[in-house]
């Protein structure tokens, strides 16, 4: 993985200097909160209900162990010994004084994190397929493009000051992992016929308060245009964004209301204007971050077959592995959701031990998924028996990935101060109504996303089961959605009828989920089955 | 010139009335100009020979459209004066610089100090943009 020269290294450190004066002159009263508060949330500071929260950034969801290990350490050393994993491929820590903020971030730095552009209104950390360089299913690696935009997209001064935030994510797979399309900027890396690496980009996703797919913008990109064409992007989006309402000043309103014929008019007249100044980067630099991103070392020798005799470790197999690119390898999911317990949160044993696993089995990487979960990318099948003990040992082992029990949760009200309902008991609740894993399993895929508010950072929209959290005349009220996907069939999901309290929900996932297992046809997962039959007779079982 | 401008160029000031954008087509003769957000900055390119200011408002620090409009005056090859006026903070005075500004006329002042100290922060930088400096991918590949 991407190892930061002095030059990378330099860029963070001076981060830290210059944030710490910041805080320094916060503290002393002579920056005022108004004026500080976008200087700390380009560093991923929030203030929250409760006390600060740092949110820290894992470009592209990729980290070595030496990484992982500080993020443990920090939440033992500055927040109450857990971290929480969130669906933005980061990590969050709720209870952080701003005092410390400048000793995390030098913690950080020395191990190359940071917490750049986590927060604001600026182009925010890139995310990717979290099994890019693993898939069996990749056409190309995207970590060096992201790798490429992170270096573009750190302290660009033109798009610091953007209408709103802006997300990018990209995929290399035929497989959608990472919900592109609902990004204000998606990427696709194809192949043509020649075998050149192109980029594919769609513009103008997103969930929140108005949900939209992002329509294709370029279908066919020359690898070496894409800063260029980025910046054509960026600059139509920061001179024409609504800037008159909050609620209407991401991308994807503007592309919405230009229509995506006009702003792809205007992105290529941009686009031609700035191929003539050269600020891409020489084909020597992505040269340069591939060489990289080169495949880990694999064993030649690995072999394919491993004892499924015990049962429970067979179950997690089935579940929790995928598919490799090499021979006698596979991609490890470790799923944060065990029964009952509160969706990406791991304490700092956890992050250790996950950290100990990434050194000794999985050529020091590790990944983080906008699931919520962390991934052991590169491991040999014959290490899986060990791998599982020492997880199940840790209460890791829940063999529940993609299924009922595998929620999204955003931190909703626990936590949040824009949510108006507690996202995380109502998913521990959910997660303990469906604990059995066999249970689980007959079910079969099931996504299920819950939102503390309509902002839909728990992406409720893209769930084939969404909650949405409302205030209804100041008591928690819970919307019901169905029909949502965030791959490569994605689809916005849309409300069932009449709210639900907390109990009342669980209630309605579960008849909703009794309905599909009276009416599944076979080989039909649950959202294949409401795609079929429709809303109504699910509304009619769910409200009956 | 009001006290308060600090200009980092050594050029003498501009001592002509500035106009606003809209007044512009009617004042044949007129060499600095003022652009309030919401103005397109491409309306001047015609006009960039017989300018020696403009002046770019930031009615508050956090609407970025004067960063695009002062970035595209340079790229079309715009070489007067080019003043950040209004809510014009230490805080973004790197990146003003990066896109063109070399002069600040902030509602709040600022000390020449501080903007030096603020110009120092960063070592190198990611991007090619206007300022002439030689992004880091330039001096990874010499």
């Amino acid at each position: 993985m991407y190892q930061y020269d002095t030059y990378d290294q330099a860029m963070v450190d001076a981060r830290v200097a210059e944030f710490s004066d910041q805080v320094a002159r916060r503290l002393a009263g002579t920056l005022g909160e108004e004026q500080f508060r976008p200087l700390r949330l380009k560093n991923g500071l929030y203030l929250q209900l409760h006390a600060y929260m740092l949110r820290v950034a894992i470009p592209y969801g990729t980290l070595n162990s030496a990484q992982m290990r500080m993020l443990g350490q920090i939440a033992d050393r500055y927040d109450r010994g857990y971290g929480h994993f969130t669906t933005r491929q980061n990590i969050q820590y709720n209870w952080i004084r701003l005092e410390d903020a400048p000793a995390i971030l030098t913690d950080l730095a020395s191990v190359g994190m940071h917490a750049i552009q986590t927060s604001g209104n600026c182009i925010r950390n890139t995310t990717a397929d979290h099994f890019a360089g693993a898939a069996a299913d990749e056409v190309a690696d995207p970590r060096p493009y992201a790798e490429l935009l992170r270096q573009w997209s750190t302290f660009h001064p033109e798009f610091d000051y953007l209408p709103r935030k802006f997300k990018v994510a990209i995929i290399g797979s035929e497989t959608d992992r990472a919900a592109m399309r609902l990004h204000d900027i998606g990427i696709r890396v194809v192949r043509n016929t020649a075998g050149e690496e192109g980029l594919k980009i769609y513009v103008g996703g997103g969930m929140g308060r108005t949900p939209m797919i992002a329509p294709v913008i370029r279908d066919w990109l020359p690898a070496q245009q894409m800063v260029s064409y980025l910046e054509a992007c960026l600059r139509v989006y920061n001179r024409h964004g609504r800037r008159d309402n909050k609620y209407k000043a991401r991308i994807k309103i503007l592309v919405h209301e230009l229509g995506a014929d006009e702003y792809r008019r205007q992105v290529e007249e941009e686009f031609a204007h700035i191929l003539t100044l050269g600020l891409e980067p020489p084909p020597a630099e992505l040269a340069r971050i591939k060489a990289q991103f080169a495949d880990p070392p694999f064993d030649p020798a690995a072999i394919e077959a491993i004892d499924l005799s015990d049962p429970d470790f067979a179950l997690w197999v089935d579940q929790n592995v995928h598919p490799h690119k090499a021979p006698g390898h596979a991609i490890v999911t470790i799923s944060l959701k065990p029964a009952g317990g509160i969706p990406g949160d791991a304490s700092a044993d956890q992050i250790r031990l996950i950290a100990d696993l990434a050194r000794d089995y999985s050529h020091d990487e590790l990944r983080v998924t906008h699931a919520q979960n962390v991934v052991l990318p590169h491991v040999r099948r014959a290490d899986l028996p060990a791998i599982w003990q020492q997880l199940d040992a840790a209460g890791l082992a829940t063999a529940n990935l993609d299924l009922i029990g595998d929620i999204i949760a955003c931190p909703g009200l626990d936590y949040c101060s824009l949510a108006n309902a507690r996202s995380i008991p109502l998913a521990q609740k959910i997660s303990a109504r469906f604990a059995d894993v066999e249970r689980q399993r007959d079910l079969g895929e099931l996504k299920l996303k819950i939102s503390g508010c309509i902002n839909a950072c728990g992406h409720h929209h893209a769930g084939h089961i969404g909650v949405l959290g409302v205030d209804r005349k100041g008591v928690e009220n819970y919307q019901l959605l169905l029909g949502g996907s965030e791959g490569a069939d994605t689809s916005l999901g849309t409300i069932v009828g009449p709210g639900f309290s907390e109990d009342g929900l669980v209630d309605a996932i579960e008849r909703a989920t009794e309905f599909y297992r009276a009416q599944r046809q076979p080989g039909e997962r649950f959202l294949d089955t409401y795609r079929r039959l429709g809303a109504a007779p699910f509304k009619e079982a769910i409200y009956a | 010139m009001p006290d308060t401008v600090i200009r980092l160029r050594d050029d003498a000031a501009s001592t002509a009335p500035v106009v606003a954008f809209a007044e512009l087509a009617a004042q044949g003769n007129a060499t600095a100009v003022r652009l309030q957000p919401g103005d397109d900055a491409r309306a001047l390119l015609p006009l960039l020979d017989r300018l020696e200011l403009v002046e770019v408002a930031f009615p508050g620090f956090n609407d970025g459209r004067g960063y695009s409009a002062a970035r595209i005056l340079r790229e079309h090859g715009y070489t007067g004066e080019l003043r950040a006026v209004g809510d014009v903070l230490i805080d973004q005075i790197s990146h003003y610089v990066r896109v063109g500004f070399d002069a600040f006329a902030p509602d709040q002042p600022i000390s020449r100090a501080a903007i030096d100290h603020a110009l120092a922060t960063w070592p190198e930088v990611y991007q090619r943009t206007v300022d002439g400096r030689q992004p880091i991918w330039a001096l990874r590949h010499g």
